[in-house]
């Protein structure tokens, strides 16, 4: 169906044929009519407007509401494949947390010398206020979005970690369920483990976290920025999902020592917040005063045990792109082991010898800022112009620790419907973790983003990618 | 429930109950002005008087045009009561408590809302007008419809009725407090035929016509159509029936919530008033005192409940 490629497909081999995990899906497809599927295609994407499954735009001037492009043919994973990359993904997990605890306590690992004291005195991601705050369970980062890419039939790479606030998740859920509606008899032919229990293990996951003295029953609120948020749609929907109700700053004060929300019947105490709002915002006593969106004080209640924030303020430091270079050696001083998933090589531009390098091969690479997230600032060296490429060399020579540099990988491919058939598109996947202080849980599947445009190897959603529902196969 | 979640289905309700009053009040203007002979626009500037919008218009506007006053009641954003902006509106509070309203609910909200919006991207011409403005209440009947079905009859639901019963007591005493000197004895002498025109225009803004009709055989008279919008509570629309419900729902949430709250005393005072009284005691005491009393009283309940129930922070 498609010519062979320099790149890795994920269905289809050099002969045509389909690789193991899709031989049930390519059977199904075989037999399918273009049209019909290109008509259910425009079908999901009245459901999608009409659930409101929207993301509004920053920087725009009206407050649009997008949808993010939906495509209907899976992204499959085999059940042996998935069972490794779990393995890999709650150990790096478990080192992820672990470090955080290091840092904002005895930070041995800078004693060890096997992370420089720059990279984390010099971080804004570091927050001095959580230095010797232990949160139940030493927990700091209950949601974890691990995002990886492939290049070959057993390479896989971690790309980046979300530690911080990784979003998307309201997309793998909504995506199956709408691939359930359009195509259930494709799920009575193949077995694709459910990822619906997702709510229900994040609302367990954040309860076991509560903190030591709250009573009985315990509560749980989502806190979001409000309804012009890009990822206001995830909040509401995470929030109605769980349960739980959805909270903004201006719902919430502190008395009594404890966290406590308005409702109807008077103010009622949270015990666990699952907030979306970022540390700067979260607290205008104790970070930025200007914010409108968070909680005065929240951060004295926090530091004195009377609620759990999920994720806990200053996990950022561990998203920093200069500090993911050094992951393999977190994950081996914490764990005592060699990582299971490995790194995309990375050189750090602050040391003289790396940043020579890159500038010499700035064509053949991507360079990244090492505190940017979404696409934003970036440089895919092979696809940018003499301009941009000139224009980047002068930031890198001007602040050359402000960014990392990797090779240009060869993200694998999946097939997207177009007009014309299947067409191969690069892809990326980001499976989402839930950490509790007794258990780490990774639903099975996760978010599979695509690039749209052919030959693009950006996938991200403010940059015009798309998603697929991912299929982790029941063996 | 957040006091927040409370006050956004409220106002969520309101503004989806003002969309169907204002599109209500679009057509009977409108069928007015076909049926007249002289074809004056007097009509339009009561219609825009009884939404409350007529100090915006003449903001924009220098004279009372029908094209222009239609265009201002259905699409004009700056008119916090016009079809579009009350379902934008009513859209907006949907999405801040889309945690406590059913996907059908939500669905249905959402769909008229993009529905409407198409549809009122331009200015609609009197020739689709009708068309129109059935769309706007058959998306209305939609979103009850799944209201009904579909949402648990909890404190949620009650803030949902509150708002639409509130509103809708607050639109017919308008039409009244408008049109009051219609009904007024000195103007149509008892006994004589009232303006045919008028009274329809009154039956006609809160969907009455039929009903009417059939109550009284075809027989108007100025104080049967007074006693028929203030005291029948088999008419859905009527001052009794609105006061009613919201007395219904404010006990569902005294006896749900275990406390009393001073509106519970507010909505007392005015249900009395409704169950009590009297159509001739109404003209005795003045028809237009009465009406405006009763919204003042309305405006205080609605204020009493956001505070008792912690709308805002």
């Amino acid at each position: 169906m498609t010519e062979p490629s320099r790149f890795f497909d994920e269905m289809l081999q050099a002969d045509g044929t389909a690789r193991h995990p899709y031989t049930s899906y390519c059977d199904w497809f075989g037999a399918e009519d273009l049209r019909d599927l290109r008509k259910k295609s425009t079908d999901a994407e009245q459901f999608f407007r009409r659930t409101g499954i929207t993301f509004n735009v920053y920087g725009q001037a009206e407050a649009d509401e997008r949808l993010i492009p939906f495509d209907v043919v899976p992204r499959v994973i085999s059940g042996r494949e998935w069972a490794r990359l779990t393995k890999g993904i709650e150990q790096r997990v478990r080192a992820i947390n672990a470090f955080l605890y290091d840092i904002y306590h005895r930070q041995e690992i800078l004693r060890a010398g096997r992370v420089p004291v720059d990279l984390i005195a010099k971080n804004d991601a570091f927050l001095p206020q959580m230095i010797g705050m232990a949160p139940p369970g030493n927990v700091f980062t209950h949601i974890v979005g691990v995002d990886l890419v492939r290049t070959g039939e057993d390479e896989f790479f971690v790309l980046e970690d979300n530690a911080r606030t990784p979003s998307g998740v309201s997309y793998m859920l909504e995506n199956r369920e709408t691939m359930l509606q359009m195509f259930p008899e494709l799920f009575s032919r193949i077995k694709v483990q459910p990822v619906s229990d997702y709510p229900r293990d994040l609302r367990r996951s954040l309860a076991a976290s509560s903190p030591a003295n709250s009573s009985g029953d315990c509560t749980v609120a989502v806190l979001t920025p409000g309804i012009h948020n890009s990822a206001y749609f995830e909040h509401a929907f995470l929030a109605d999902q769980m349960g739980v109700e959805l909270v903004e700053g201006h719902d919430i004060r502190i008395t009594d020592g404890k966290v406590q929300m308005r409702t109807t019947q008077g103010y009622k105490p949270i015990d666990v917040l699952y907030r979306r709002v970022d540390d700067d915002f979260l607290d205008p006593l104790n970070f930025r005063p200007d914010s409108m969106l968070g909680v005065p004080g929240i951060m004295d209640v926090y530091r004195a045990g009377g609620i759990t924030i999920a994720n806990a303020p200053g996990t950022g430091i561990a998203d920093d792109k200069a500090i993911y270079s050094y992951m393999p050696d977190i994950v081996e001083f914490y764990t005592g082991e060699k990582a299971i998933l490995q790194n995309v090589p990375t050189w750090r531009c602050s040391e003289p010898d790396s940043l020579a390098y890159v500038l010499d091969n700035l064509a053949d690479l991507v360079v990244k800022e090492v505190h940017g997230s979404g696409g934003y600032g970036m440089l895919v060296g092979p696809a940018a112009s003499r301009k941009e490429l000139a224009m980047f060399r002068a930031k890198l020579e001007a602040k050359p620790s402000n960014y990392i540099a990797q090779p240009t990988l060869a993200l694998s491919t999946v097939p997207i419907l177009t007009k014309a058939g299947l067409a191969p598109r690069h892809v990326d996947l980001r499976p989402f973790v839930l950490v509790s202080p007794n258990r780490i849980s990774i639903t099975p599947g996760g978010l599979t983003r695509v690039a749209i445009k052919k030959g693009s190897l950006v996938v991200n959603s403010s940059q015009g990618g798309g998603t697929k529902d991912t299929w982790v196969l029941e063996e | 429930m957040l006091g927040k979640t409370a006050g956004g289905l409220f106002w969520m309700f309101r503004y989806l109950e003002r969309s169907e009053n204002t599109a209500r009040l679009i057509e009977a203007g409108f069928r007015i002005a076909l049926t007249r002979a002289d074809g004056d626009d007097d009509e339009w500037a009561s219609v825009l008087q009884t939404a409350s919008v007529a100090h915006l218009y003449y903001q924009k506007h220098e004279q009372i045009e029908a094209a222009k006053a239609i265009d201002f009641l259905l699409r004009d954003l700056s008119n916090p009561s016009s079809v579009m902006t009350a379902i934008a509106q009513a859209r907006q509070n949907a999405r801040l408590v889309r945690t406590a309203i059913t996907r059908e609910v939500w669905e249905a909200v959402n769909d008229t809302y993009m529905i409407m919006k198409q549809t009122l991207a331009r200015p609609v011409s009197q020739r689709d007008l009708p068309e129109v403005l059935a769309l706007v209440r058959q998306q209305s009947a939609l979103v009850r419809g799944a209201m009904h079905g579909t949402m648990l009859r909890n404190d949620i639901f009650d803030f949902c009725r509150l708002g639409t019963f509130l509103e809708r007591a607050d639109n017919t005493a308008r039409i009244l407090d408008v049109k009051y000197y219609v009904l007024l004895p000195s103007i149509s002498q008892i006994g004589s035929s009232l303006d045919n025109v008028q009274w329809e225009t009154i039956l006609r803004s809160v969907a009455g016509m039929r009903a009417y009709r059939w109550i009284t055989q075809g027989e108007a008279s100025p104080m049967g159509i007074a006693d028929f919008l203030i005291f029948d509570t088999r008419m859905p629309r009527s001052l009794a029936f609105s006061a009613r419900k919201i007395a219904a729902n404010l006990a569902y949430l005294e006896s749900n919530y275990g406390m009393r709250q001073p509106s519970h005393d507010l909505i007392d005072v005015i249900s009395a008033r409704l169950t009590h009284g009297t159509i001739d005691r109404v003209f005795d005491d003045g028809l237009h005192e009465f009406i405006t009393d009763f919204l003042t009283d309305i405006a205080r309940l609605g204020q009493q409940i956001e505070t008792d129930y912690r709308f805002l922070g």
